[in-house]
């Protein structure tokens, strides 16, 4: 028996193919997810090298960014839009890779696809180019966000050079109470460790508190691990992560099933596996979060105040929160609770799923979206959108006032028709707040979806806690 | 991929911390399906006002930093999205060289795909390199990537460190797909082997 290891050890030291002098590994990569806007340029590269895609099966392109959200049987408008996706079909014939069409059911955003497919299962590494690839080490997959160079490097070798990050484990325990929801201790572990604080390393997530999440839970919690500066975050896989994977379309059967299951079974950390950092929080010390400022880490409890950059004594970061809050029009000491709304934006690989939409209905039900409130709900796949109609939810969203649109990336940075006007202020169940991330001068408050559904009714950030 | 063996020119001082990649590119530019012509539109929220004419305090709308091939900015540089065009607009731009306390990884990584090198410093050493980036034209710095230092104004050295692989890459131009196509032989050995633990990884080819 050698030492013991963590998680993130097993998968890596079972991935790698070759080490350098300097300790760079090639690290074997078992799936790549690509989408229109970061792949384009990786193509091209390997058209002007004459080199073929390696490994096409254990590729998938879906387009995402540029989609529309309604009106689709019209096609895209926007002209470069248009020509980035037709360019990802084109190439993805050229090079035979599988690709999910925009008229497709199964279309939708990159990661929530992955995971519905059952192309995402645990043990694997995934990569993709797009930073928010550290959904899928919900499944207990070291996956992570790629540039195109490395798109490309992928799609010729299905491998990447890598040398192994560093280990850090954060355990939330406690409870989860009502309208307490994954996307909360997500917004609360960055606002405890920072945008940068795991930077360097790779997150394993632990504890009751995530352990008791869904799939969909755990998917949100690891999805921001980048926006806390991890590349990737992790979830050892348990029978929670089966029961979802079992059955979907690309997920192992029978005898493979049977012994996949054994392997990922084996792969949570072992008893004493050493962490370069371990970082502990407990639900009883978060309440519904909401973001007042342009970095993730801007995140405060909804029953505080705008924070006050004369009682932050780093002078970088006070010059950042004074900069933060002339672009988002807020004032030191103003309750959240005050801020009013023009838009509220549901969806995205954060909050797109169907446990996302079925917490908005539950908010929704019976009510009005406020007088003046423009609200968008974009499923994050054909599938979730599908389901979440067989399930009724589409009515309590049009009876409510919600607007119910395609699935697709949408607001959540704004690269199709989808977007803030300059001063607007919304309320976003997405993952980034940087300034003009959600249109030029777009003010964003990243929240639960729940969150978001109290903020459509009220008119104005409020505590979701109130309508249970 | 362009050499860097040895840089002189003028950098440009930006403090601020936290720069994002959708500053350093905003996402309407990401449409694009070349890697080149990202650098007129380098900073755009931040350097162009609502009609698109230039804000002529931005650092990189005023003489001499129109030709700054460096840059000095805060802590957590590049972090957010992991867009590529983000270094395709940096050098587009024709900066080779961004000097900060620390990196997101994935935006460091695509540095050194592109040619560009990104240089980690203590806090205290990029405070002193932002005060001496002020003085504009009369200030240039000197990057030596062979010696692993930046010469600054004044003619002092600041080591830094610096990946051993990644700095031979650079230094030589290195195309690392043509460099890990000379491993095939153990790629294809490794899936064998991971056929039989592991049959459910490789899907069958589409």
């Amino acid at each position: 028996m050698g030492s013991p290891r963590t998680l993130f050890d097993k998968i890596w030291d079972s991935h790698v193919v070759d080490v350098q002098e300097d300790g760079t590994c090639l690290l074997y990569i078992d799936r790549h997810m690509v989408h229109e806007v970061t792949s384009p340029q990786a193509f091209e590269g390997l058209r002007n090298a004459g080199r073929p895609v390696r490994r096409t099966g254990q590729t998938l392109a879906v387009a995402d960014h540029n989609v529309p959200t309604e009106g689709r049987d019209k096609g895209i408008a926007d002209e470069e839009s248009r020509t980035q996706v037709e360019t990802l079909a084109a190439n993805c014939a050229e090079f035979g890779v599988p690709y999910l069409e925009m008229n497709d059911i199964r279309q939708g955003i990159v990661h929530i696809v992955g995971p519905e497919q059952g192309f995402t299962l645990p043990g694997m590494t995934i990569v993709c180019g797009d930073s928010h690839t550290a959904t899928h080490g919900a499944f207990g997959s070291l996956a992570f966000g790629i540039g195109t160079s490395e798109v490309e490097h992928v799609l010729a070798t299905q491998t990447l050079l890598q040398k192994p990050a560093k280990n850090m484990r954060i355990t939330v325990e406690g409870p989860l109470r009502p309208g307490l929801t994954a996307k909360d201790l997500t917004l609360a572990i960055i606002g405890k460790i920072g945008t940068a604080g795991g930077t360097g390393y790779v997150i394993e997530y632990a504890g009751e508190a995530i352990m008791a999440l869904s799939m969909e839970g755990r998917m949100t919690v690891c999805n921001m691990a980048i926006e806390g500066g991890a590349r990737a975050g992790l979830i050892a896989p348990d029978q929670t992560t089966f029961d979802y994977v079992k059955g979907r379309p690309m997920a192992p059967e029978g005898a493979d099933w049977d012994k996949a299951v054994e392997y990922w079974s084996s792969l949570p950390s072992d008893e004493g596996a050493a962490y370069d950092v371990e970082i502990k929080l407990h639900t009883d010390e978060i309440a519904p979060q909401v973001t007042w400022g342009t970095s993730p880490e801007d995140v405060i409890a909804v029953t505080e105040n705008v924070p006050n950059p004369a009682d932050i004594n780093d002078k970088n970061k006070a010059a950042a929160v004074q900069r933060a809050l002339d672009y988002m029009g807020l004032t030191a000491g103003q309750p959240m609770t005050d801020v009013k709304i023009d838009t509220v934006f549901i969806g995205s690989c954060t909050n797109g799923r169907i446990e996302d939409l079925r917490e908005v209905a539950a908010i929704a039900k019976g009510r009005k979206v406020a007088e003046g409130v423009r609200t968008l709900i974009v499923p994050g796949s054909g599938l979730v959108k599908r389901q979440a109609e067989e399930e009724g939810l589409d009515k309590i969203f049009k009876e409510a006032g919600f607007d119910w649109r395609e699935p697709g990336c949408s607001m959540c940075l704004a690269m199709n028709a989808d977007k803030l006007a300059p001063g607007e202020r919304c309320a976003s169940t997405s993952n980034r707040n940087f300034e003009g991330r959600q249109g030029r001068g777009g003010r964003t408050h990243l929240v639960s979806p729940g969150m978001a559904a109290a903020a459509a009714i009220k008119g104005h950030l409020a505590d979701v806690r109130e309508f249970l | 991929m362009q050499k860097f063996t040895q840089l002189t020119g003028i950098a440009a001082p930006l403090d601020l911390i936290n720069i994002d990649t959708d500053m350093i590119i905003p996402k309407q530019f990401l449409k694009t399906i070349h890697r080149t012509g990202l650098g007129k539109n380098l900073f755009d929220e931040m350097r162009y006002d609502d009609n698109g004419q230039p804000i002529a305090d931005f650092v990189l709308n005023k003489e001499p930093y129109t030709a700054a091939q460096i840059l000095v900015a805060g802590d957590n540089f590049g972090c957010g999205s992991s867009r590529e065009h983000a270094p395709w607009a940096l050098l587009d731009f024709g900066i080779r060289c961004v000097i900060a306390p620390s990196f997101a990884d994935i935006f460091y990584n695509n540095c050194f795909k592109n040619g560009i090198l990104p240089i980690k410093l203590p806090r205290e050493t990029v405070d002193q390199l932002m005060e001496k980036a002020e003085r504009g034209g009369n200030a240039m710095f000197t990057i030596d990537l062979e010696n692993q230092d930046v010469v600054d104004p004044d003619g002092n050295k600041h080591a830094f460190e610096v990946d051993e692989f990644r700095r031979h890459c650079l230094l030589n131009g290195l195309d690392d797909i043509a460099l890990t196509l000379q491993k095939d032989e153990k790629i294809t050995s490794y899936e064998g082997k991971r056929a039989d633990e592991a049959p459910w990884v490789a899907l069958q080819q589409g």
